[in-house]
């Protein structure tokens, strides 16, 4: 922890990931001036939003910033007060800068907050405990023109394949995609609130791992840094090691099926029907390594239940050794093969600017040339051994974000063969954690296979969770694919949107 | 084209021959067996983070179960999940393992519609609803239909409407938001038409149970065909089940 010192006034916090801090050590500003400071934050590209939130405390809602800056490992927290649910109304600072969007309309949908000039401050995801009860899902107030040249289609809740429900509405003229508005909160099931309610840690961590369940390494993993770091508990060497492993094959796994996705959605059926089998194995591996293919049951705090042995570091790198030959053989074939690649470059592309302005994060910012990867700029586990160079693609499209995966696949294969070098022997631990600290807050970066997890949690004078935040990158990379698609032909969707393969239910929580 | 055929070469054959007679190993999570070992009950009880565990005699219920095997982990000698994949019934009470039960768990054929071995025995049309799932079982239902396991090749395909569906296959504990997007979407389905629950979320709403944001009274309209324990349920569990509800 460090104060910024050269101010006369301390205005924020400066902490590390995974850092507790008592909560009542972050500055309280005046709204004005708490605007202010954030938007002066983002002025610089190396400093980006990873999460606002509001919790409440008796009749003034607490608003909490998170900002950080990837190039110096720091996270800059401050924190403010604001009435809600009355007359009093808030500039907002999505007019100034479009990364707190969504942020805001979160904070309006949940509490109230009025805003004077927040562009679109739409519903987010019909929260069950959301400020206006008569707000319904089924209203949601769509963007519409009217033009007798222009026709709308709708598509959802329920999709075409096996896949989670949200709603997608198009404006289009002709063919060609004019606006794509995307509405979720179909599969809110509460969790946030569930973290409080459940008292018992097996409860807790057993819904991170549901928070998605395509990312249960990613999300189970932060909130054991979370409850390790709120319990004063150092994770050790081994601890360290099976969340990084577990990290990186859950990243080849899912990447490898979106390829498969990707190809199925351009009609190339050998490219579909290779990668899919290509990720049985990687799967299959979490499954005798831990009992599930997904991996639920192998994240748990101060824990290690599976050791890793000789044995699965020897089946481990069988798998591997016959993965990347045939690996290595389809995507060449599919990156020579004009037809595909005729369908995925130029398509559903996304500025640099774009991605920047919106506060985009990991594969949907990495393909259009910004820089964000929690595993450089905020370092956890192994990743602080590990040189890592992050995949960086600079046209945005759909070809950029295929090709990061392609990278990204075989940069994780090399990092898993690296670190089966140095095995940490299984530490047979007892240990019993101590209860949370007390009037805490703290936050955990962890960048899963879809980009930047950010969890936040705060606990009150007994040492009780008062708040839990999750962020998935979903919340932030929905907006880049309705920015994507504008231009395309609407035939061209299904492949933009599996090209970004986001999370329905890490965004609705 | 030779490239295309070496890739073809270099595949062979990634089916499984016979999906009913895989074996799975340890440590998969499959059907448990609970021994008539004396433990501290209330301690067993009091573990389980979704109250799938109750006591006179230690029952275990898979309706509720995680498969997180902290039960296992902290009692082994009283606790044991075996591999047994082959774990779907058609009624609730099939799926509570009692102390010293070891016996398979098998679909009650009376509880099966004549119209469901008579129309769909060799061609079964699934419209797959996630509501509110997390995308575990989705994930799996998806790679049922992958080259491993193939489920097509029993007439068992998901399809994008309803209109062509002979069923529904319901993932997550239903949330309040969904209530009107499933309804909608089964009764779109032509009659005769079947529901299968896949995965504890929807089985018993699983550590979603209790929540203010789910809303599970579409489940008490409807006689639910059949009930695929896991999380997420395991391709082999979820083909097994079906088949064994079509082929009787």
């Amino acid at each position: 922890m460090e104060c910024s010192n050269n101010m006369t006034i301390r205005k924020y916090i400066t902490v590390l990931n995974n850092e507790t801090i008592d909560f009542r050590s972050i500055p309280v500003l005046e709204y004005d001036e708490f605007m202010e400071i954030n938007l002066l934050f983002l002025k610089n590209a190396n400093n980006h939003c990873v999460n606002y939130f509001g919790i409440q405390s008796d009749d003034k809602l607490i608003l909490i910033c998170c900002i950080a800056n990837d190039s110096r490992a720091r996270i800059k927290l401050t924190r403010t007060e604001v009435e809600f649910g009355q007359d009093k109304i808030y500039p907002s600072m999505t007019a100034k800068n479009l990364a707190f969007n969504m942020f805001e309309r979160e904070i309006c949908e949940n509490f109230g907050v009025k805003y004077l000039d927040h562009p679109w401050l739409k519903p987010v995801r019909y929260p069950f405990d959301r400020f206006t009860k008569t707000s319904l899902i089924s209203d949601y107030p769509f963007y519409h023109v009217d033009s007798e040249e222009l026709h709308e289609v709708g598509v959802g809740p329920i999709h075409a394949g096996i896949i989670e429900p949200g709603h997608f509405r198009f404006i289009c003229k002709g063919e060609q995609i004019i606006h794509l508005e995307i509405q979720l909160g179909y599969q809110h099931r509460g969790i946030e609130s569930l973290f409080l309610q459940k008292n018992k840690l097996l409860q807790k961590v057993t819904l991170a791992e549901s928070i998605a369940g395509d990312t249960t390494v990613g999300h189970a993993s932060a909130f054991a840094n979370i409850w390790e770091s709120l319990c004063g508990y150092e994770p050790d060497e081994e601890l360290q090691f099976v969340r990084t492993i577990a990290l990186e094959l859950e990243r080849i796994a899912i990447h490898t099926g979106d390829l498969s996705a990707i190809c199925g959605d351009i009609a190339y059926q050998l490219g579909n029907s290779v990668f899919g089998r290509l990720r049985t194995p990687i799967i299959n591996f979490m499954q005798s390594w831990c009992g599930n293919r997904l991996a639920k049951g192998l994240i748990r705090p101060a824990v290690n239940n599976y050791p890793f042995t000789s044995e699965l570091k020897a089946s481990l790198l069988k798998i591997l050794d016959d993965f990347e030959p045939d690996f290595n053989e389809m995507i060449k074939k599919l990156f020579h093969n004009p037809g595909c690649l005729l369908r995925l470059e130029k398509t559903g592309v996304v500025t640099y600017d774009q991605a920047l302005e919106i506060g985009a994060v990991g594969m949907a910012a990495k393909a259009s040339g910004l820089n964000r990867d929690i595993r450089t700029s905020h370092p956890f586990y192994q990743y602080k051994n590990i040189d890592h160079q992050p995949v960086i693609k600079h046209h945005g499209d759909v070809f950029s974000r295929t090709q990061i995966r392609r990278e990204e696949i075989l940069q994780s294969i090399k990092y898993i063969r690296s670190m089966l070098d140095n095995i940490p022997a299984h530490n047979q631990r007892n240990d019993i954690l101590p209860q949370p600290q007390r009037n805490s807050f703290t936050i955990s970066l962890v960048e899963g296979w879809r980009g930047e997890i950010c969890h936040c949690a705060i606990t009150n004078e007994n040492g009780e969770l008062i708040k839990y935040k999750i962020k998935d990158p979903s919340f932030h990379n929905w907006l880049a694919l309705a920015l994507s698609v504008r231009k395309n032909e609407i035939s061209d969707f299904p492949i933009c949107n599996k090209s970004f393969n986001l999370s329905y239910c890490g965004f609705d929580l | 084209m030779i490239n295309t055929l070496k890739i073809l070469k270099h595949q062979g054959n990634q089916f499984i021959k016979d999906v009913t007679k895989v074996i799975l190993k340890e440590p998969f999570r499959g059907r448990p067996l609970i021994s008539n070992e004396k433990v501290d009950v209330t301690e067993l009880v009091n573990l389980c983070p979704t109250g799938a565990i109750s006591s006179n005699p230690v029952k275990l219920d898979l309706g509720k179960c995680t498969f997180c095997a902290e039960c296992a982990l902290k009692f082994p000698e009283k606790i044991k999940f075996t591999s047994d994949y082959k774990i779907s019934a058609n009624e609730l009470s099939s799926l509570i393992i009692k102390e010293g039960d070891d016996k398979p768990i098998e679909l009650n054929p009376v509880l099966i519609r004549k119209a469901i071995s008579s129309y769909f025995h060799s061609s079964l049309k699934l419209r797959q609803v996630s509501a509110a799932g997390d995308n575990s079982a989705e994930l799996e239902l998806n790679a049922s239909g992958n080259v491993n396991f193939d489920i097509s090749r029993f007439g068992i395909e998901f399809v994008a409407s309803p209109r062509h569906a002979d069923g529904i296959v319901i993932t997550g504990p239903i949330s309040e938001n969904m209530v009107i997007p499933l309804q909608i979407c089964l009764d779109a389905v032509p009659d005769p038409k079947i529901i299968i629950l896949c995965g504890v979320d929807s089985i018993s709403g699983g550590i979603f149970s209790g929540s203010p944001a789910i809303n599970r009274n579409f489940l008490d309209k409807y006689q639910v065909d059949l009930f695929i324990p896991g999380n997420p349920p395991h391709p082999l569990t979820f083909i097994n089940g079906v088949l064994d509800l079509i082929r009787r």
